[in-house]
Parts: structure tokens; sequence; C-alpha cells
């Protein structure tokens, strides 16, 4: 495996370093564990791409904070997307994989980036469509406002203002960089579309 | 990109990159034929077609739960119940079709070349090719490297760098011209085995297909150590008998038996798209063994149209095959 450290392009301007992602998913963690103490129920359940990786360190940290295993999934959100049929490019999917009984559980579903509310709305449908959970609660690293829908997390790692045309981005060690979230502007080049 | 009609009338023409994200769609799909809900709603309000002129069970159910499953209205339309028999032209049934503003026409033909044909009337309908005379069978090619490819990861292996034989009645089959192009472009060994009446030499020498393909009129010769067996159905209703002295001599030359896989391809699977003739082009014995893959491949074929209804659906502009594969930014 080569050891280079991915880098971002020049022009992103950086707004969470390393420990500042850290810590926040540390609290989000610890804030988990105490809305309700019995865990016996919870699984804790990754939007893709980024959202799985913030969602596989949240689990981890519960487990090292409760010593239990914690039941993890990914749900790939591109089968119920609203804007599917307009989309520019053809999708390549990735998979669901929620290898636990979803009825009955309480949900914390991840992502990395709240922004408009439509992957998390889409990724309810896909959940629902697994069984009866008892709860769904909504975590994410980032919530940078702008929602279109009536849906709002409960554990938020950092507010974030931003502008409506600003892109967020989340890089991630897993994904071969150092950790860092990013304001990106509109006019900072292309290939910045596949937002959602 | 955006709305333009999106056909799919034959593997040879696809690009690499188009035909493994297909298969890799279909996998993903597998995943929600297994759930106890299995029906996602991707398609919701969309309509498909099926507009079968041909004899067809598999393939006409298998389209039909695609569509169902993507939550997409299906309609089907046989030939006998067609106005067809009363003499309308296979293009005046299209574009009566199309005037009902379907989505996504899935046509079998009897003729060559009837879904390309429609491709270039149709204004406002993808055109998917579910079968057209001896020309191709794309699907079919779909769901047999989506069969193989999950039976291969079991193993560690992909689907690039395989070894196939296609044995039997290649003349007559769509389902062998689908695969050898499918083949091809993933750049493995094909090896079409039959008899000299019933394998042209020009597959051989076909651009786009030189240096995959090679002939074999021996079935010992042309299945020692492959990965895959593919049997095909020796097509008794385009008149086989002119090309094979009987039916047992056929049999005894090119059937498919346990004692000659064990012998030569004692790893192979076999895959038939069926219907099968027990005993004639593969024994049965063979068809009932762990190494016959026709169940998955029935089962898979379902998840592989999804996969294509969605990429017809979707619309947009066809990739070119001459055009460079992977354009995209990471």
């Amino acid at each position: 495996m080569a050891n280079q450290v991915k880098t971002v392009p020049a022009h992103w301007k950086k707004v969470l370093d390393a420990d500042t992602i850290a810590r926040s998913l540390s609290r989000v963690s610890y804030e988990i564990v105490e809305r309700d103490r019995d865990i016996s129920k919870l699984a804790v359940v990754g939007v893709r791409t980024c959202g799985e990786f913030i969602a596989q360190r949240i689990r981890d940290k519960i487990q090292e904070i409760e010593h239990v295993d914690v039941p993890f999934g990914i749900i790939d959100i591109t089968l119920y997307r609203d804007d599917l049929l307009n989309a520019a490019a053809q999708p390549t999917l990735k998979g669901t994989d929620l290898p636990f009984s979803v009825s009955g559980a309480r949900i914390v579903l991840v992502d990395d980036v709240l922004f408009t509310g439509r992957t998390v709305r889409a990724a309810l449908d896909a959940i629902i469509d697994f069984g009866r959970p008892s709860r769904v609660e909504l975590a994410c690293l980032v919530d940078r406002g702008h929602r279109e829908l009536p849906i709002r997390a409960d554990y938020v790692g950092k507010n974030l203002p931003t502008n409506r045309n600003e892109f967020v981005r989340v890089r991630l060690s897993e994904q071969g960089f150092e950790d860092g979230v990013y304001v990106v502007s509109r006019s900072g080049g292309k290939n910045e579309e596949e937002e959602q | 990109m955006g709305n333009a009609v999106r056909h799919l009338l034959s593997i040879e023409g696809l690009t690499k990159q188009h035909l493994l994200r297909l298969v890799n769609n279909g996998r993903e799909f597998v995943e929600v034929l297994q759930r106890d809900l299995k029906k996602v709603p991707t398609l919701r309000g969309k309509t498909v077609i099926n507009l079968f002129l041909e004899p067809s069970t598999r393939t006409r159910t298998s389209f039909e739960i695609a569509a169902k499953r993507l939550s997409a209205d299906a309609v089907n339309v046989s030939e006998g119940g067609s106005s067809i028999v009363k003499g309308e032209t296979l293009l005046d049934t299209a574009l009566t079709l199309q005037a009902m503003a379907p989505d996504i026409l899935v046509v079998r033909h009897k003729e060559s070349g009837a879904a390309h044909f429609l491709a270039r009337h149709l204004r406002t309908t993808a055109v998917v090719n579910a079968g057209d005379g001896m020309h191709e069978h794309p699907t079919q090619a779909l769901l047999d490297l989506l069969t193989l490819q999950q039976h291969f990861a079991a193993h560690n292996r992909s689907l690039e760098g395989l070894r196939i034989a296609i044995v039997g009645d290649i003349r007559h089959s769509r389902v062998a011209r689908s695969n050898m192009w499918a083949h091809a472009l993933l750049g493995n060994e094909v090896r079409l085995v039959g008899p000299r009446t019933l394998l042209p030499e020009y597959f051989a020498s076909l651009p786009g297909l030189r240096g995959n393909i090679s002939l074999f009129h021996s079935l010992q010769e042309g299945i020692r150590d492959v990965d895959v067996v593919m049997c095909l159905r020796l097509q008794l209703e385009r008149q086989s008998e002119f090309f094979i002295p009987s039916l047992e001599e056929y049999s005894r030359e090119f059937g498919v038996t346990r004692t000659l896989l064990d012998a030569c391809a004692p790893k192979a699977v076999v895959l038939h798209p069926g219907p099968a003739n027990r005993g004639i082009e593969v024994s049965s014995e063979v068809l009932d063994s762990p190494r016959a893959l026709m169940q998955q491949q029935v089962t898979f074929g379902v998840a592989i149209r999804m996969a294509v209804l969605l990429d017809a659906a979707l619309g947009g502009e066809v990739e070119e095959s001459h055009q460079i594969a992977g354009g995209h930014a990471a």
C-alpha cells in the first residue's frame, strides 16, 4: 500500500482539522450513549460514501466507551433519490448492507454533511424498507444549513454556516487523505457538480 | 446528456466501462431481490412494454418482474394477442405502442435486426433487445457475466482472465454472439466448439473478436482446462436437422457429460441459457449437479434486467465504443 497522503486543491479552505473532527465525533458518541442508557437495541448506519466512515468511527467509539458490540450497517441511497431520473450521469450502485434486524432497533443514521435533507429523506425510506425501527436518530459531522425538508439532526459535530453556493467537502484518512473539512467556492473549478 | 433516448441493442459496440457498470449494478440488485420487501421506488411512474413476438417464458417473465421490482408499470404484448395477427406491421405496432408514451420497449423478435430497426424509428421510447433472431441477446450475456462474477468472486477471481468454451449450435445462437462480444471486451479467451456445419469460420476473423476467439471441432480439445462451459440449446426449430446427421450422433460427439468434464475440465462450471434439451447438448446428470448454474442464471437474470431498465430509463448518450473509457475524475 502506498503511504503517500493524498492532498486537496490549494484553493480549498480548511474549516475543521483532524483534531477538531476527532473531538466532535467523540462528543457525539457520548451524547448517543447518554440519550438512552439501554444501548442493547442500538445500531449505527452510515450513508455511502463518506457517512459510512464517520459512522464507523462513531460505532468504534461507542464500543470503546461501553465495551459492547454495536451492529453496523451501510446504505446506498441511489435507488431512493428524488433527483435520480434527472441525474447527469449514470449511477454506479455501491450496495446496501444492514446485517441486523431493523425491526425494533434504535438506529442512529450518520452522514458527513447535513445540507438540504434530501439524502436523509431517501435514507429513511431505504431503512424503512427493511423493517420498522423503534426509533431513528440522525447524527452528522457538519450541519451546513439550507434545509429543503423538515429534517433536523439529533447530534451535530459542528454547525457550519455556509453560503448556499459553496461546497462543503469532507476528506478522511479512510480515503487516503489527512482528515479535514473544507469549504470550496463554486467558482473554484470544474468537477464540483456531484454534491447533492 | 440529459434526456437522450438510450437503447440497449447489442453487446457489440458497448464500452467495457458500460458493460461492467451494468454487471456491477446487477450485482447490487441481487441484494434488493434478497430483501423481504423486494421492491425499490426508483422507476415509479415509468412504463415498460414487453413486446414479445416469439415464444418465451423466462425472458419475458424476468423483464416483467424486473420492471415491477423497480416500481415501473409493466405491460405485456404477445403475438397471439396483438394486431400482428391482423396483418399490422412490426413498425406500425411499435408506433402505436409509442403513442401511448411508454418509456421503454422491450422487444423479442424472430428477425435479426428487429430491435435496431425499431430503435431507428422510435423517437421517444428506449428500445431494449430481448433477443432478435440469430443476432444478439444482450441481457442473456449480461446475466451470464453476473452469474460468473458471483461464482468466481467466491474463489477470489474476477471476470477477467477466464477461459470460456461455448459449445454447440453456434450458427443459430444469439446467446453465443452476445457472449463472445462480451468476453472479447473483457479480454477473455473464448473457444467456440461445434461441428463444422454449426460453427461458421468467419467468427475467428471478425474485427474486434480476432485474437480472443478460436474454433474447435472436437469437444474434448475445446473444453480442456476451461473455467466455463457454456452449453447452447440445439435449435431444433431453426432446422438444425439439415446441419447434423442425427440427434444421436450429435449428442455422442458434442453432448457435455460428467465423464468428459471430469476428464478435461474438472473445475469448470456449466452455463445453459435454457430451455435445455436434456440428454442432447448436455446430460441430465450435469444439469442437475452443483457445477451447473442454470438456476442462478435465472435468478440473476431479474437483477441484471433491473440494471438494464434503470440504465435505459435514465437516458443520456451512450458512450461510444471508440471513445477512451474512464474519463471521470476520481
